[in-house]
């Protein structure tokens, strides 16, 4: 699977479920914009390794909101002690999907610890992470977006041809809070509906 | 007045309702009041980076963010609160244990609390130094700031302030 796929799916998912999306600096960012731009998806430009850290305050401080944080291998491999305090925070509004291409995929793809056999899965399980899983097909990350917890996608290295995202880092943060703080959404509607 | 409990009381006054930590030994008393109050939440995080990034988030999702952390942790947090609570114009209010200061005991805590009040000034982040009668006052005014100018405003206190009675 390309990471584009994937974000692909985590954006459709995000859109079925009303949820906010939070994504991970660089191409991953570009690439969510590109195929679905969305107010309620923030992109981060900068403060690597904060993505799972940005939805799990999201997603303490909205209960009633789904909250999907799309992150990198070596933007988790930066902030592992995220996976403890999502252990011991973690609401049930919330996942963490890690898209792990093995490389540092906005830098040249260098190729992070995964590449040379570290389990981020593992890591996950033994930070206390209580629902864990390796999706490594469409349809293994179709179902996983369901759930909460930690995903691991496991992804093609390489970035997709997406031009940049034209959007200030104000008009970012406005567009998502606006979408964030609206209580249109919130799950107690999803049941409604 | 009880040093942890004027700063408890400015957090209260400026309607703090969301705390994300790193422990210090200063703030053992604040981080239990902290803990127990059911009208915060409160979030221990491994480093105080991260503390910046969870305390984004509440933020946008309406919540009002204290990080409470000693100023070891704010040279872990550069990088987030340069890159991401200033590119965006994220507020924060941070009330930092400054170690390293006279009487300080532990060697390793000196060359950080020597630079500290240098790269708060460098990274632009107003500072506030008070004495415990005007803490709770300063706590409240600290967040005011922060909301209004929407940066990271640093309350910064030292082994002096917590020894108070």
């Amino acid at each position: 699977m390309k990471r584009i796929e994937a974000i692909a799916l985590a954006a459709e998912a995000a859109e079925g479920q009303n949820a906010l999306l939070v994504c991970n600096i660089g191409f991953p960012s570009r690439e969510l914009y590109a195929v679905k731009d969305r107010s309620e998806n923030f992109y981060m430009l900068g403060s690597m390794g904060l993505a799972s850290s940005i939805g799990l305050g999201l997603a303490l401080a909205r209960p009633g909101r789904r909250v999907i944080v799309l992150e990198g291998d070596g933007a988790v491999l930066m902030n592992l002690g995220t996976l403890a305090t999502i252990a011991h925070h973690a609401p049930e509004n919330y996942l963490l999907v890690i898209l792990d291409n093995c490389c540092y995929g906005s830098t040249g793809s260098q190729p992070t610890c995964t590449c040379l056999g570290t389990d981020l899965e593992g890591i996950a399980k033994g930070a206390g992470v209580a629902s864990t899983r390796t999706a490594a097909n469409a349809e293994d990350l179709r179902l996983a977006l369901k759930g909460n917890g930690v995903v691991i996608a496991k992804v093609e290295p390489g970035n997709a041809d997406v031009p940049v995202i034209c959007l200030s880092p104000c008009e970012i943060l406005t567009k998502f809070m606006g979408a964030a703080l609206s209580t249109v959404g919130s799950s107690q509607n999803i049941r409604q509906a | 007045m009880n040093p942890t409990l004027a700063v408890f009381r400015g957090l209260k006054r400026a309607q703090i309702d969301f705390a994300a930590s790193v422990p210090c030994v200063n703030l053992q008393q604040l981080l239990n009041l902290v803990g127990e109050d059911p009208g915060i939440i409160h979030v221990p995080v491994t480093r105080e980076e991260e503390g910046v990034g969870v305390c984004a988030g509440a933020w946008m999702g309406g919540k009002k963010p204290v990080l409470l952390m000693q100023n070891s942790g704010l040279g872990n947090s550069v990088n987030a609160l340069a890159s991401l609570d200033f590119l965006y114009e994220i507020p924060l209010l941070m009330i930092i244990s400054h170690r390293g200061c006279e009487g300080e005991p532990i060697v390793g805590q000196v060359p950080m609390g020597r630079l500290t009040p240098g790269l708060l000034g460098a990274m632009q982040i107003p500072r506030f130094s008070p004495a415990p009668a005007q803490a709770e006052a300063t706590v409240a005014k600290a967040w005011s700031l922060a909301a209004a100018e929407r940066k990271p405003v640093a309350v910064l206190l030292d082994l002096q302030f917590w020894r108070e009675t």
